[in-house]
């Protein structure tokens, strides 16, 4: 069967959630996309997006059009010869209008499961719950008389423990995009031993031909973005529990969320970024990790003690930021939250004290958003780095202590086969975390 | 003329753009460029006609009837003949020369022209279509995403083919520097605050044909603008009504209009025949040749229309109008200033206003008014050249205008 065949009919499961709609959204532009080549037309594609949430579904379709038509305004040019032959569509306003409608037109949604087993793809982006994810797996499996395949977007459970529990012999493979699909360019494929090798072309076509970029990870629960970022939470947390011999909770906290921002010159610090991704999922991802993990404990309590106050961040689904470790407003942090105060503490009662203690930044330093634009970024870094090191400071010492684990890491995760090479870390890195540097370099 | 007057060309580049916060209105522009003109002209009493020149605003804007807009500008226009023109990008021109044809006809003394557009209230996709209905609307299903980029591009491939690409392009990216360079020395411009310091490097951008048209770059196009410009026009017992010396005017002693059929492509892609008929025209009755020029605004809507209007008008022969801009005679110190604020790539270009801006530009360097932008005006060249295109070289209106 090849590639149009089996993407004539896909079921998106968990298609309301925030990976689910991206993962729907970009399904439905490579079949629309396909759709509209003249050798295609009489194709029928059929896209269902299944959810429990009626209310998560209802909005569905208004984002796909919407979304359809900014795609629609970015890709104008190709799509006037797409729609050439349509001469009811002259304007580029008409043309776009038609793409949305068509787009949208694919999409069908629903909370029962039975339409799956018509469908020869299956995209599973459900919550990290191994049981859950098993249940829809075997369901749809025992079910179909497609022998479908299926791509989990599980970030943290392993693809073989769910390949051989649903008994699908081969046709699964991990497609993990990050957050949010529809732009992230960068995913992380897991195939199994078993995985049929059908299913990794298809997968190569289908990324390629959205414009994604990819790198192979070793089937090791957590892969190579969380097999990073987990760990990196857990040395982050270590640094604020040294400080708080000698500094409050929210000092402590707050100084390491700007070694791990400024001094590390990253789009976010730490804690900004568990607030993005969510603390539950974090905690999730933590716990699935360490049921896989034998030799390491991959475990948080400061993310325990936040789940006990009911602090969860995450994004509302407007896309606006839910409070976490910090506060927000218009996408910005203006407060932090004091567990021992139990409230959002202002600035002035963390930060004065926070900033003086860690000291000046390097002469050198640039911020992350002036960085990312730098034509000679490996220059800039290299002179920073070296004025980083000579620092006498406790900010630039904490910070190089910070890149020596950040590359401890990073190597750690090629070492124990995680990652299949060094490259493929630094690619997740530097294209999935959008930092400037990955954590195997020359600078450290 | 006298008494001209330049709003800022809003859009992308200037610090007070923003796309999603409100921004003045049609009737906005043609107040602040209106009344200013008013004032340096003793009132709306001393005005007896009003010209609005306006390309598309039932489009952009969803607002047509526009010359009604003149009583709102002062309450004493109310009641006086207003009219509003339309030629594409052509249509500024076309109220000036409206304007300049009651004045010789004697049915008005002093005419308002208001030049006005605003262009930013759709995102540019849409706002392709708007402006493409400045060329032939049957040729539209046919046409680039972007009509215009396309048609130009078109040309610049042609150009290229013929005259050779290399050269070509350093004079487009010359071009572009220029344009730049000049619009930072006008406050109102568009790239007034453009500090990108490899101007020519950015003007080499390769084209990305998937995203955009084949041979020519953002940097090679005039960006999306909305401003307005306004100017009196005056006959002799004008001048008088109003009280303004000869000194503070420009003489028009030229005018050349010319248009060409919409439904027929150009006859030779690497020409623009049109401007050149305009030219001559303008030329010839004024009496004078390129050589009795101090400046000269033309229409620049894409860097390869400007080294196509530097042939057409004589400065070059054909195919060598890459190597007078290169030889920097188009420069600001150079033979002959083209575009002294910025043109349409520097200052902006508001599609009804930009003939108009053109005329302000002129009179401002003839008459000494163009601040950090001025050039020298040498005493034996005391003259001026605005083309003013509409369409892909359809509609053209030239004129010249003589220091007094």
């Amino acid at each position: 069967m090849n590639y149009i065949e089996k993407l004539e009919n896909v079921t998106v499961l968990g298609a309301a959630g925030k990976m689910g709609s991206g993962i729907l959204l970009l399904t439905a532009l490579e079949m629309l996309n396909q759709k509209l080549k003249p050798e295609n037309k009489d194709k029928q594609f059929v896209l269902y997006a299944m959810d429990v949430s009626n209310a998560g579904l209802a909005g569905l379709l208004e984002y796909i059009k919407e979304q359809g038509i900014k795609y629609a305004e970015k890709n104008i040019v190709g799509l006037r010869k797409a729609y050439a032959s349509r001469k009811d569509l002259v304007d580029n306003e008409e043309i776009i209008r038609q793409f949305a409608s068509d787009l949208t037109a694919l999409v069908r949604t629903g909370t029962r499961i039975e339409p799956a087993f018509e469908s020869r793809i299956i995209f599973e982006a459900v919550s990290e719950q191994p049981d859950l994810k098993l249940d829809l797996l075997l369901t749809i499996n025992r079910n179909s008389r497609q022998q479908p395949w299926f791509f989990s977007n599980t970030s943290a459970i392993p693809i073989a423990w769910l390949d051989e529990r649903a008994g699908l012999m081969g046709r699964i493979m991990g497609v993990h995009f990050y957050n949010p699909p529809a732009v992230q360019k960068l995913l992380e494929v897991v195939k199994t031993e078993t995985t049929n090798p059908e299913l990794s072309y298809f997968v190569t076509e289908y990324l390629k031909n959205l414009g994604k970029i990819f790198v192979p990870s070793y089937d090791v629960a957590g892969f190579i973005g969380n097999g990073y970022f987990m760990r990196d939470i857990m040395f982050a947390e270590t640094l604020v529990n040294q400080l708080q011999k000698d500094f409050t909770f929210s000092q402590s906290l707050y100084m390491v969320n700007k070694i791990s921002q400024d001094f590390l010159i990253r789009p976010m610090g730490i804690f900004q970024l568990v607030d993005y991704v969510g603390i539950d999922v974090v905690q999730f991802i933590m716990s699935v990790m360490n049921s896989y993990s034998e030799n390491e404990k991959i475990h948080s309590p400061l993310i325990d003690k936040f789940m006990e106050l009911n602090i969860r961040g995450g994004q509302n689904p407007d896309g606006s930021q839910k409070d976490g470790f910090f506060q927000y407003k218009n996408g910005k942090m203006i407060s932090l939250y004091d567990t021992g105060k139990r409230r959002y503490l202002q600035p002035e009662e963390y930060a004065g004290i926070g900033d003086t203690h860690l000291g000046p930044l390097p002469h050198s330093w640039q911020p992350w958003k002036k960085l990312v634009r730098e034509k000679d970024k490996e220059g800039v870094l290299n002179v920073y780095f070296n004025e980083l090191k000579s620092s006498p400071h406790p900010g630039a010492t904490m910070a190089v202590e910070y890149l020596k684990k950040f590359r401890e890491i990073g190597t750690g995760l090629v070492k124990n086969k995680v990652a299949f090479k060094f490259e493929d870390v630094n690619s997740v890195l530097t294209k999935g975390f959008h930092h400037v540097y990955g954590p195997v370099n020359s600078y450290f | 003329m006298a008494a001209g007057y330049n709003t800022i060309s809003m859009g992308s580049g200037r610090s007070e753009f923003h796309p999603r916060k409100p921004r003045p209105d049609l009737e906005d522009y043609m107040k602040e460029a209106g009344q200013k003109v008013l004032e340096q002209i003793g009132g709306a009493e001393h005005v007896d006609e009003c010209m609005v020149a306006n390309f598309i605003a039932s489009r952009y804007n969803k607002q047509a009837n526009l010359a009604a807009f003149f009583p709102y500008i002062d309450q004493g226009l109310a009641y006086k003949p207003c009219i509003r023109v339309e030629g594409a990008c052509a249509t500024g021109g076309l109220g000036l020369v409206t304007g300049i044809r009651s004045v010789l006809a004697e049915t008005a003394d002093v005419v308002l022209v208001v030049g006005v557009e605003v262009q930013n209230s759709v995102k540019a996709v849409y706002g392709a279509d708007i402006l493409a209905a400045a060329g032939y609307y049957k040729e539209r299903k046919q046409g680039h995403a972007h009509f215009f980029p396309g048609k130009f591009s078109d040309r610049a491939g042609a150009y290229f083919s013929k005259y050779g690409r290399e050269k070509t392009r350093q004079a487009m990216a010359m071009w572009y520097r220029n344009a730049i360079e000049n619009a930072r020395l006008c406050p109102t411009a568009q790239e007034f605050e453009n500090k990108t310091g490899e101007l020519e490097e950015l003007a080499f951008t390769e084209p990305n044909p998937k995203m955009f048209v084949d041979h020519l770059n953002v940097y090679d196009c005039s960006k999306v603008s909305d401003g307005a410009s306004a100017i009196a026009i005056l006959s002799e017992e004008g001048l008088k009504r109003c009280g303004i010396q000869k000194k503070d005017v420009v003489e028009i002693t030229g005018m050349g209009q010319a248009e060409y059929d919409l439904t027929q492509p150009p006859k030779d892609p690497v020409s623009l025949d049109t401007t050149r008929v305009a030219v001559k025209k303008a030329l010839d009755m004024a009496g004078i040749t390129i050589d009795d020029l101090a400046t000269v605004e033309c229409h620049d809507c894409f860097t390869i229309a400007a080294i196509l209007a530097v042939e057409a008008m004589g400065f070059a022969e054909t195919g060598k109008g890459p190597d007078f801009i290169l030889q920097g005679n188009t420069s600001r110190n150079g033979k002959i200033p083209f575009n002294t604020t910025g043109g349409l790539i520097g200052w902006g270009h508001p599609t009804g206003a930009t003939g108009v801006h053109q005329a302000v530009t002129i009179w401002e360097q003839l008459t000494k008014r163009a601040g950090g932008a001025q050039i020298k005006i040498p005493r034996n060249k005391p003259y001026g050249l605005s083309v003013n295109m509409g369409g892909d070289d359809k509609t053209l209106v030239s004129l010249v205008y003589k220091k007094t």
